[in-house]
C-alpha cells in the first residue's frame, strides 16, 4: 500500500536536488589567482569572531515571486551562518543605509566594513521559467574585495531554501572547515492532523510521522495510516525513516522509503511479537529495536532485511530505547534492572556490559557523532525531564536544560554540536526545539499541533 | 488506587444497568444463534443499591467442572463489539507509577475478570498496557507491555485459556483521563481490556 502522502513526492525531489547533486549545476568556479584556501578565510578583528552580512539578493528578474525569493535566501541564510555561531551575524534591519549593490560584484565594501561587517554575501536569483530560478551567491571579504566563496544553483523556485542551505554548508566547509547542518532533516511524530483512531474503543487520536527541514520549514507528512505511528529514526543514508506503527493492530516497526514510496516491516510483527523503537546502525546495514518475543521487552539487532536476528539482553526488567555508537560497535539503552530506569551500554557482540547513569530516572539515550564521545539523554529532575549529556571518557555529566517544561527524547545533528529535543515549555504543548550542545542557543522549531520524539538526520 | 477502583466500579455498574433496562424494556429477542451462549455473569443485574456489584463471591464462584451450564439470558450474547465494549464488562487493572506490581484492588479486578471470562468462554480479549504521561514516551512503551504482559499472565495462571488473551502496549499514547495530576495519572496507568471477538 502506498502510504505517502500526496505532497511528499515532489517536496523530496526537490530536496534531493540539493542533497544530491543531479539537478546542481557545478559549482561556480570562483576566482582564486591560485591562492591557497586558507588565504580566502575572513578573519575577524583582532581576537573578534568575523561579522558576516547577508543583504536581500539582487532580483535580475522583476517579479512578486523573485522579490520573495531574494528576501527568502538571505534570511535562511542569515539564520543558517548565525546557528553554528561560528560567524558574528550583523542583523539584517541595520543595513538600511548601505546602497544596493548594482551587480553580483560590485558592492560597496567600504560602506559595509564601516558597518563592522567583515564578510558579505551577495546573491542575485534570475528566473529561467515558468518554475526554474538560478541563484548566485558570493561570500565577499570587504578589506580584500575577494569572492572568497561562490556557489550557482539551479532548480526549482519552490526550492529556494535549499539552495541558501546549501550556500551556508559550503562557507562552513570553507571558511571554517565544519560540517554544517543547514542540509539535514528532523523527522518527528505529531498530531498536528489528528484523527480518531479506527477500533473498538472511541476517543483515541493518532499520530503521525513527519518530515522537515532542520530548521523546521518545509513539514512533509510521512504516514497516511490513520494509527498510531511514534519513535521515528531516520536511516544513516537520509532516504528512509523507520518507526513504530500500529497501522496492522499491532505495534511494529515499519520502514518507509521515502522516495520510493514502498514500506517494509524487517521485525515482521506478530500478535505475539510487537517490535518498537527502531534505531539504524551508523552503516546503515542493521537496526536494533525493542521487542517482546521472547516474552518480555528485551533488545535485538537485525539486519535491515530482517535477516540476522540476534537477541542482545536477556533480563527480566525492562530492556528499552537502544541507540548506536558512532563507530558501531556497542549500544547503549535503557533498563530498569536496578530498580528504575538507568542508560547501560553493551558490545553489539553482548558483552561488556556496563551502567551509565546513576539518576532517578533517565531514558532515551542517544550517542553524539565523533569527535564527541558523549550521551545525550532525558533525566528526571523534578516533576518532569530535562536533557543531560554524560561524557564516556571522565563520566562527568552536564545539564543542558533547566526545568522548563519537560525536556525529552534529545537527537544530536550529524556534526555533534547540536540537539533536537521535545519540550513544553512556554505553551505546554509538546513541540520540537533545539539547542547547542554546550546548552546555548534554545530555539523552537515547530508550531502546528504537538510534535515530538525527533530523530535529525546526519 | 483503590478509589480509582471504586469510582470505576460504579460507572461501569451504571452502564450495565442502563443495558439490562434498555433490555428489559425492548421486545425480547430470542438469542442469537448462540450455541454455547454464555450465561450473564452473577453481576450487576443484583440489586441497583448493591454497592459493589461486580467482585462475585469470589472464592465460592470458582468455576468447578461440574457447575451447572448456565441459561443464556444474557445483556450481551445479541450485542456487537462496539455494545459490549462501550459497556465494559471487563474491569481495568490499575498499577503504580513506574511499577507492574498487581496489588489487592489489581487481583481481585483480575479475579471478577477471570469469573467473567469463563461465563463468556468465547469471548477473546486485548489487554492494553498503559502508563501516565509522567514517565518518558519511549520506555512507557515497555512498561505498557509490561503490565499487559503480567496481566495476562495471572489470568492465564488463573486458569484462563492464554489463546483468548493478546496483549498490546499503548505506553503514554492513549490517556483515558487528560490531565498533568495525580487523578488523571492514576486512572491512566492501567491495564485495559478490550473484548475482541464474542
Amino acid at each position: 500500500m502506498m502510504q505517502i502522502a500526496r505532497p511528499l513526492p515532489v517536496a523530496f525531489l526537490l530536496a534531493v536536488s540539493v542533497t544530491g547533486t543531479w539537478l546542481l549545476a557545478a559549482p561556480l568556479p570562483v576566482s582564486q589567482n591560485q591562492r591557497s584556501e586558507v588565504d580566502l578565510r575572513i578573519g575577524g578583528r583582532i581576537g573578534a569572531q568575523p561579522r558576516f552580512a547577508v543583504p536581500d539578493c539582487l532580483t535580475l528578474t522583476s517579479d512578486d515571486e523573485m522579490q520573495d525569493a531574494s528576501q527568502i535566501i538571505a534570511q535562511v541564510l542569515w539564520d543558517d551562518l548565525a546557528f553554528e555561531r561560528e560567524f558574528r551575524m550583523v542583523a539584517r534591519d541595520t543595513y538600511g543605509s548601505i546602497p544596493v549593490a548594482r551587480t553580483l560584484t560590485d558592492l560597496p565594501f567600504d560602506a559595509w566594513r564601516e558597518l563592522g561587517a567583515d564578510g558579505v554575501i551577495s546573491c542575485s536569483v534570475r528566473r529561467l521559467d515558468e518554475d526554474r530560478v538560478e541563484v548566485d551567491a558570493r561570500l565577499f571579504n570587504t578589506r580584500t574585495y575577494e569572492s572568497a566563496v561562490g556557489e550557482r544553483y539551479t532548480g526549482s523556485l519552490r526550492n529556494v531554501r535549499a539552495y541558501a542551505h546549501a550556500f551556508s554548508d559550503e562557507i562552513h566547509r570553507r571558511q571554517r572547515g565544519l560540517e554544517g547542518v543547514a542540509q539535514t532533516q528532523l523527522t518527528f511524530t505529531s498530531d498536528r492532523d489528528s484523527q480518531s483512531v479506527l477500533g473498538l474503543v472511541p476517543d483515541r487520536q493518532t499520530k503521525e510521522i513527519y518530515v522537515a527541514d532542520y530548521d523546521g520549514a518545509n513539514v512533509r507528512r510521512v504516514t497516511t495510516g490513520r494509527t498510531l505511528n511514534v519513535n521515528p529514526a531516520w536511516a544513516p543514508d537520509g532516504r528512509s525513516v523507520a518507526y513504530t506503527s500500529y497501522r496492522s493492530g499491532l505495534p511494529d516497526i515499519v520502514v518507509s522509503h521515502l522516495y520510493e514510496g514502498r514500506l517494509e516491516t524487517p521485525a515482521a510483527g506478530t500478535s505475539d511479537a510487537h517490535n518498537f523503537l527502531p534505531a539504524y546502525s551508523p552503516d546503515g546495514t542493521q537496526m536494533t529495536f525493542m521487542s517482546n518475543r521472547d516474552g518480555n521487552p528485551e533488545i535485538y539487532v537485525m539486519n535491515v532485511d530482517g535477516t540476522g536476528l540476534r537477541r542482545l539482553t536477556s533480563h527480566p526488567g525492562i530492556d528499552a530505547s537502544p541507540t548506536w555508537s558512532p563507530v558501531g560497535l556497542q549500544i547503549a539503552f535503557t533498563s530498569d534492572r536496578t530498580g528504575s530506569p538507568q542508560i547501560y551500554v553493551v558490545g553489539v557482540d553482548g558483552t561488556g556490559l556496563r551502567r551509565i547513569t546513576f539518576e532517578s530516572y533517565c531514558d532515551r539515550p542517544t550517542w553524539s557523532p565523533s569527535p564527541y564521545n558523549e550521551i545525550a539523554y532525558a533525566s528526571r529532575t523534578g516533576p518532569g525531564f530535562d536533557i543531560k549529556i554524560v561524557d564516556l571518557a571522565t563520566n562527568e555529566v552536564r545539564q543542558l536544560t533547566f526545568g522548563l517544561g519537560t525536556n525529552e527524547s534529545p537527537s544530536y545533528s550529524a556534526n555533534g554540536r547540536h540537539l533536537a529535543f521535545s519540550s513544553t515549555r512556554g505553551s505546554g504543548e509538546k513541540q520540537i526545539w533545539q539547542i547547542g550542545r554546550d546548552g546555548r542557543g534554545v530555539r523552537r522549531v515547530t508550531h502546528a499541533g504537538n510534535n515530538e520524539m525527533p530523530s535529525w538526520s546526519r | 488506587m483503590t478509589m480509582q477502583s471504586r469510582k470505576w466500579t460504579a460507572y461501569r455498574f451504571l452502564m450495565v444497568a442502563a443495558i439490562v433496562v434498555f433490555a428489559a424494556s425492548c421486545v425480547r429477542t430470542p438469542p442469537q444463534v448462540a450455541p454455547s451462549a454464555p450465561p450473564a455473569p452473577s453481576v450487576a443485574e443484583a440489586d441497583p443499591a448493591s454497592p459493589r456489584p461486580v467482585p462475585a463471591p469470589a472464592p465460592s464462584a470458582a468455576p468447578s467442572p461440574d457447575a451447572p451450564p448456565r441459561l443464556s439470558d444474557d445483556e450481551f450474547s445479541s450485542r456487537t463489539l462496539e455494545e459490549i465494549n462501550r459497556a465494559s464488562p471487563l474491569e481495568p487493572v490499575f498499577f503504580g507509577y513506574d511499577s507492574i506490581e498487581l496489588d489487592a484492588d489489581a487481583l481481585e479486578a483480575i479475579r471478577s475478570n477471570m469469573t467473567t471470562l469463563e461465563s463468556y468462554s468465547s469471548w477473546s480479549i486485548t489487554i492494553e498496557g498503559h502508563c501516565d504521561s509522567r514517565g518518558t514516551p519511549e520506555y512507557n512503551l515497555a512498561l505498557g507491555e509490561r503490565r499487559a504482559l503480567a496481566v495476562r499472565n495471572h489470568l492465564v495462571d488463573l486458569g484462563i485459556d492464554a489463546n483468548r488473551i493478546r496483549t498490546i502496549s499503548y505506553g503514554e499514547e492513549f490517556p483515558f483521563t487528560p490531565g498533568e495530576h495525580e487523578a488523571a495519572w492514576a486512572s491512566n496507568r492501567r491495564a485495559h481490556f478490550v473484548v475482541t471477538a464474542r
